[in-house]
């Protein structure tokens, strides 16, 4: 598979926008209009271990997009990154496009999952972190991104619930806050990961020097959580 | 006689210690099998708690890290609780793991209709790409488990029950096996209802074949069986009745032929009691099989049912 059609050149944020653009025929995408685009950079850029060559590394860092829908910052970013041909991005949605509107893991490469349908991301992920340890792998670190209204769905709290327990400290959850819960988790989205004995830290999920300092935290024993707000998505 | 489930947390902790790929994932159901073994494999015997969307998701994630995950709890709290986690953490994300049930259709009939999963089988086949295997003897269990695990990264279910037949048969994992020959009709026996079909058929010139593998379904043995017998088929399944009847309409497409499908009830009994009771209650003792089989197969033989 031919990975990227201009290796040559590379990609930076600033980019983003215009590579959204060729997916949604909008030229004008700012950050604002996705609420995921600034904590998936900082992670690809600076956090994740992951690269184009290394997809089938065993000692890859593994991201798992849990909230599928309005993957076009997911794809640019992935793009960007080399992962997939720029050329693919106007396609999006198309009968025979690789990039649907929601992202599978058979298709696109360097997605770790296919995802769509809410709350599945992080029970997958607490497998793979168990996948890891069983094989004496403790290096690679395991990513899941979450929506704050997705974790309405009840699994996440099964997975949230096992994981503090079971010191699972190779797993990474970053929820991205757009206050988009018609009913928010009592006691706020932290508290909720805190109280199953996770690490956790509320930063501002457009500022990416908090951001990689949130992403980057110790957190030695306890899985953890970084909740990214952002604008509301209804205000 | 032990029980299917007695073989499977012995058979499966020895596979744990020969193979590196093998992990057991549970949510509290049959741990206590698994006690020695999480001793010696605590990183590969995981109980995640009563969690059973975290337990399919669970066994996708480790699958995604290149173990063979082997899955176990009840059968409706397997497949029908957490189906959409069988559907797409498995299916979707294309990863494969070994479902292991127990309780099986009514195997605790005491307990409820909530322990009972009688369309399981029939929700599996909503998906593709599974094997299921439906062992009808504790000894068949063990070779079915040993097929479930060495297959790769196949999405494959095994279905053990308390319900079984005296003796176990040899059976490979894929093909039907030819219980008895006749000339009039073709009864597929699946897993432990077998005996009872004997019983129910014996005097009748009529070829049962054994079926301990329903998914793939062994259309050529089934084609084979009507070459001789001809195209009533019967089928006796310890699940939903009439799961396989797409299965066998489509192997004898291409020829007239009469299906009937026998197995277990929709409608909800309601009732407690005895495995005994449930099996005459859904009209699968030999007696009520005996009739329901000899009136199909003998209609078949009448001028004018032709």
């Amino acid at each position: 598979m031919t990975l990227t059609a201009d290796q040559s050149r590379t990609y930076g944020y600033d980019d983003l926008p215009r590579l959204m653009g060729l997916m949604t025929g909008d030229e004008k995408h700012g950050p604002a209009a996705t609420s995921t685009l600034d904590v998936l950079w900082v992670l690809y850029d600076r956090v994740l271990r992951v690269a184009p060559e290394r997809r089938d590394d065993p000692a890859r860092d593994r991201f798992l997009l849990s909230k599928g829908h309005g993957p076009m910052a997911y794809y640019a970013v992935l793009a960007a990154k080399g992962f997939v041909p720029v050329d693919w991005l106007p396609g999006f949605g198309a009968y025979d496009s690789p990039l649907g509107h929601h992202p599978d893991r058979v298709l696109v490469p360097g997605a770790e999952i296919g995802s769509g349908s809410l709350g599945h991301g992080l029970p997958i992920a607490v497998g793979t972190a168990l996948g890891l340890r069983a094989q004496d792998r403790p290096d690679p670190a395991v990513w899941v991104l979450v929506g704050d209204a997705e974790l309405d769905e009840g699994s996440n709290h099964e997975a949230i619930a096992f994981a503090g327990p079971a010191g699972l400290d190779r797993l990474h959850a970053v929820v991205i806050d757009n206050s988009s819960a018609s009913h928010a988790l009592p006691g706020g989205i932290a508290a909720r990961f805190r109280a199953a004995g996770w690490s956790a830290v509320t930063v501002d999920g457009r500022d990416h020097e908090a951001l990689y300092a949130a992403f980057t935290a110790p957190h030695p024993g306890r899985p953890h959580v970084v909740v990214a707000r952002v604008e509301p998505k209804n205000a | 006689m032990d029980t299917m489930r007695d073989r499977f947390a012995p058979v499966v902790s020895r596979l744990l210690d020969e193979d590196p790929r093998v992990a057991v994932v549970l949510a509290e159901i049959g741990r206590d099998g698994f006690r020695e073994a999480e001793r010696r494999h605590p990183d590969r015997v995981i109980n995640v708690g009563i969690r059973e969307q975290l337990l399919i998701g669970t066994a996708a994630g480790l699958a995604l890290t290149g173990l063979r995950p082997v899955v176990h709890t009840f059968a409706s709290f397997l497949v029908e609780r957490p189906f959409e986690q069988v559907k797409l953490d498995l299916g979707h994300q294309d990863t494969g793991a070994v479902l292991v049930s127990a309780a099986a259709s009514f195997d605790w009939p005491a307990g409820g209709f909530t322990h009972m999963a009688p369309g399981d089988v029939a929700l599996l086949d909503t998906l593709d790409g599974w094997t299921v295997h439906v062992p009808g003897h504790p000894d068949e269990a063990e070779t079915l488990l040993h097929h479930a695990i060495a297959a790769g990264d196949d999405k494959v279910y095994v279905r053990l029950s308390v319900q079984s037949n005296r003796q176990g048969r040899v059976i490979d994992g894929q093909h039907f096996v030819t219980a008895r020959e006749g000339r009039s009709g073709v009864v597929v026996a699946v897993g432990p209802v077998l005996d009872a079909v004997l019983a129910a058929t014996e005097g009748m010139d009529v070829t049962v074949l054994y079926a301990t593998t329903v998914r793939p379904f062994d259309a050529a043995g089934l084609r084979r069986a009507t070459e001789t017998a001809g195209t009533d088929v019967v089928l006796v399944e310890p699940y939903l009745a009439g799961t396989s009847t797409a299965a066998v309409s489509e192997a004898l497409s291409d020829v007239p032929h009469r299906v009937l499908g026998l197995g277990v009830g929709r409608r909800e009994l309601r009732r407690y009691g005895t495995i005994e009771e449930h099996v005459a209650a859904h009209g699968l003792d030999a007696a009520s099989l005996r009739e329901r089989i000899g009136r199909f197969v003998g209609a078949g033989l009448l001028p004018a049912g032709r």
